[in-house]
């Protein structure tokens, strides 16, 4: 079976809800532990020119992966993931929000719940990602941080493309 | 206030009336009748509508008719845009990280 990778972004403003599906041409087993174990997420969770960096990682109902972004001219954005909810090979909870690097939270910057919910598709697998915001003005803030990344991102893209 | 598109789409007697007028084009009076709300309220939402540029009014004789601006509730997509090249480079790298999984375990 072909599968398909495209990305599909559905928005619901109006909840306060973002929600992103992606197929992946691995098993399920393999899709889990890339999004759970931290020497994993490390290569990946960061989108390219940015890099994760985890401080700590505790995969577990109650526990928290507390981790950096590191920009391309050096500055740190330290994240917190606490695991609301863990049912192993199907589903997590996180509360995701900024912090510093103790840990504390920053409650000026927006808090985000995130669902991802994996499943079996085909020969490959399916992950969903249900991101709700707290408020209409969050949603606006992190789409605004998603930007100066994405823009980054969308440069160092293109810069391999040009490369190759 | 905030006046922009993501407030104006936030509520759903607002969302409604640009499902109509997106339909034809209406008179306040006319849009008014499909609401239960106050016609007060209704024009509040028209005022904030308006001022966000999703309907524009157009006076013909004594009648005022508002359309529907699609090309202003277009941002709404734009503005995603940047998250979802950072999604979409994101799974990439997951691509990645999950063929080097395989690779391994074979």
């Amino acid at each position: 079976m072909i599968i398909n990778k495209e990305t599909i972004f559905t928005k619901d403003v109006a909840n306060k809800k973002l929600k992103v599906v992606r197929e992946f041409d691995a098993s399920l087993d393999q899709v889990w532990r890339a999004w759970t174990e931290s020497e994993l997420l490390d290569q990946w969770w960061a989108p390219k020119p940015w890099k994760t960096n985890t401080k700590s990682m505790d995969f577990r109902e109650g526990g928290r992966w507390l981790y950096y972004m590191q920009g391309p001219d050096g500055s740190r954005h330290f994240c917190s993931v606490d695991y609301k909810s863990v049912i192993p090979n199907k589903s997590f909870a996180v509360k995701n929000a900024f912090c510093d690097e103790n840990g504390k939270i920053n409650n000026d910057l927006p808090v985000m719940h995130w669902k991802n919910s994996f499943s079996k598709s085909g020969d490959g697998s399916k992950v969903e990602v249900e991101i709700t915001f707290a408020s209409e003005a969050d949603l606006d803030k992190i789409v605004a941080m998603g930007f100066k990344e994405g823009f980054a991102a969308a440069h160092s893209n293109l810069d391999e493309l040009l490369a190759g | 206030m905030r006046r922009d598109v993501f407030q104006a789409i936030a509520d759903p007697t607002r969302r409604a009336i640009l499902t109509m007028l997106a339909i034809q084009t209406m008179t306040p009076n006319l849009l008014a009748e499909h609401f239960d709300s106050s016609r007060q309220a209704i024009s509040k939402h028209i005022k904030i509508l308006t001022e966000c540029q999703l309907i524009k009014q157009e006076q013909s004789g004594r009648e005022i008719y508002y359309h529907f601006n699609s090309k202003k509730l277009k941002e709404v997509d734009k503005w995603l845009q940047p998250f979802r090249v950072m999604w979409e480079t994101r799974f990439n790298q997951l691509d990645v990280v999950l063929k080097n999984l395989k690779n391994k375990k074979s």
